[in-house]
């Protein structure tokens, strides 16, 4: 005998269960969607003028990683960004929008740049990854990465990131390090792409969709973690509706969080920003007997 | 005519690490006991090969009996995500526990390492493939906080997959959190040495590990950002045997030594030594120790070693 209300009941969690994987799934897609805006579309948009700092002073120009020296409502600030490509040939110059180790050496530039001049810094998040090739690795990709995070956790001046499509993994990280974390509300940030999980725990990348939904990658599901500040808001159907306003939302937002890094006493910034990571994870007790209590 | 395959050396499979039993050696197949194995530091007395030492084991080769207190042994990892893929994070978590005996892949504390206070992180591969979580980064950071607290010296020793997915964003955030940790040991002023052992890959090696003043490495070492699978299956590149070694790393200028396991605790030692402040020094005002008379010919002594090193030999007879 099967009981309506608990086979209703079944379906319904099931149903709600799907339309949850489903609005993860879409989040994924708008991230990576080929007409999104990217960190030149929001520079042109949010600075009165801006002139890009190019090279690492050491081995090339990465193109998949942009710093500039930028004017923004008023003040100089510099700002960090990956930049992925719109046509082929310049997605391919671009890598995707993944950086090589001489990329995040540009960046540490910038943010040396940064502190020397009291200038603060704005970045904005939007890779697959770090470049996952043989060059990038015998160039050191890990330990660059390294000093990169290194590099933000140190500075004395305000740093705001914003995730603004793909943050994807370390590559993400390394420009990821701030007083405050915005995240736009279709873009993700994860540990590994959802395909890479799928790969790995699923043995199957074909399952991504069901890798997604178990791990959660959303804006959402980062603020309840306490990953990120501030979801920001986007225009109906995703940014790539309608770039100037999806730029006029991220503004306000950056100027919010701009404002209340700024607050924050120059001295003490440093240990403040370390002390905000330091509180992220989640962890249990256990007792004398074994058993683990939250 | 079809070709007949006969292979009656070794039977199929026997390569498969899977069935392989983890006392024989993978690169010259001799097997031993496991005390022999833990008494030579689980280094084959044939080939040298460096089989994987658990974090306890790893303990007691580096820091001098006895002396060893650890820090967080309570935490353990919880599951923000309620995650399950093909099984339940909380059952793997209980299966590495009851495997490893260890609550999670890091075991923090501070000992004595030839005499000298230091703290020391260590990780264990088989508790989940040394993946980092919230209870990897907050153990690291416990022992960051003890090394400042009492102004002595970090030691680690990474063996990590990477990452752990399951607790996606927050272990992403270990990262952050644990150079956060080595920025606190560098303001304070505080020595980090970092010792990667077999295989520190993915978000350790792009973290803390690669952030010591000193960074060494056990011999062929996996040492890399992305695996030799994952370059390959991303880029379509071909993947030298040699790609992201120690001995590779090295050359390419990515640490300072490859150091094999049998020498470990005495190069940790000299670098604690020079670390020291100076009135450490015993022989300080009496300039440098005279050699004996009867001192051995190059290759032989300490002190041949060490002028070796620098491209200097004694002057014999």
């Amino acid at each position: 005998m099967v009981r309506v209300s608990d086979e209703v009941r079944r379906l319904r969690k099931r149903f709600e269960a799907r339309a949850e994987e489903s609005q993860v799934w879409e989040a994924v897609q708008l991230a990576r969607h080929g007409d999104r805006p990217y960190t030149l579309d929001y520079a042109e948009r949010l600075f009165s003028d801006a002139f890009e700092l190019r090279g690492d002073r050491a081995f090339s120009d990465d193109e998949a990683l942009i710093t500039m020296l930028a004017r923004y409502h008023g003040q100089t600030v510099v700002a960090i960004g990956h930049q992925k490509g719109r046509d082929l040939s310049e997605r391919t110059r671009r890598m995707f929008g993944m950086p090589h180790p001489e990329g995040y050496r540009k960046a540490i530039r910038a943010v040396e740049l940064a502190e020397r001049f009291r200038y603060p810094i704005l970045t904005f998040v939007d890779t697959p990854g770090a470049y996952p090739g043989v060059n990038a690795e015998e160039r050191g990709q890990a330990g660059m990465i390294a000093r990169s995070i290194l590099a933000f956790c140190q500075v004395s001046v305000p740093v705001v990131c914003s995730v603004i499509g793909e943050g994807g993994s370390g590559g993400a990280l390394a420009i990821a390090v701030g007083d405050r974390v915005l995240m736009q509300e279709n873009a993700i940030y994860s540990v590994i792409s959802p395909e890479g999980c799928a790969a790995i725990l699923w043995k199957d990348s074909g399952q991504a969709r069901k890798a997604a939904y178990a791990f959660r990658p959303t804006a959402g599901a980062c603020l309840d973690l306490g990953v990120i500040d501030a979801i920001v808001e986007e225009p109906k159907g995703g940014a790539h509706e309608d770039a100037d306003q999806a730029a006029r939302l991220l503004d306000q937002a950056i100027r919010l969080a701009l404002l209340e890094a700024e607050a924050i006493p120059a001295a003490e910034r440093r240990a403040a920003r370390r002390a905000k990571f330091r509180q992220m994870g989640v962890w249990g007790v256990a007792d004398e007997d074994g058993a683990d209590t939250l | 005519m079809a070709p007949v395959e006969v292979d009656v050396e070794r039977p199929k499979g026997d390569d498969d690490p899977g069935r392989r039993h983890p006392n024989t050696c993978p690169s010259c197949r001799s097997h031993y006991r496991d005390d022999e194995l833990r008494h030579a530091l689980r280094v084959c007395a044939q080939c040298g090969h460096h089989f994987p030492v658990g974090a306890l084991e790893r303990i007691d080769q580096i820091v001098d009996p006895g002396t060893f207190a650890e820090i967080g042994a309570d935490l353990r990892a919880a599951d923000p995500l309620a995650f399950v893929d093909l099984r339940p994070y909380t059952d793997r978590l209980l299966d590495a526990e009851l495997q490893t005996g260890l609550g999670d892949a890091l075991v923090a504390g501070t000992g004595r390492v030839v005499g000298r206070p230091t703290a020391i992180a260590v990780m264990d591969f088989a508790f989940m493939g040394g993946s980092m979580g919230s209870v990897m980064g907050e153990r690291f950071c416990l022992a960051a906080d003890a090394a400042v607290a009492e102004g002595i010296p970090l030691i680690s020793v990474t063996a990590s997959g990477g990452a752990r997915m399951q607790e996606n964003i927050l272990a992403l955030m270990q990262m952050a959190k644990t150079v956060g940790a080595v920025d606190q040991l560098r303001e304070a002023g505080v020595p980090y040495i970092s010792v990667l052992a077999h295989p520190t890959t993915g978000g350790v090696i792009a973290s803390f590990a690669s952030l010591g003043d000193i960074v060494i490495a056990e011999p062929n070492a996996l040492l890399s950002f992305a695996g030799p699978r994952v370059v390959e299956q991303t880029t379509g590149e071909k993947t030298a045997p040699d790609f992201g070694r120690a001995e590779s790393n090295l050359r390419l200028g990515q640490l300072d030594a490859v150091v094999p396991r049998r020498e470990l605790k005495a190069e940790l030692a000299r670098l604690l030594f020079l670390f020291s402040p100076a009135e450490d020094e015993p022989t300080g005002d009496q300039g440098p120790v005279p050699l004996p008379e009867d001192a051995t010919i190059a290759g032989e002594s300490p002190v041949d070693r060490v002028l070796g090193r620098f491209g200097l030999g004694r002057r014999r007879g």
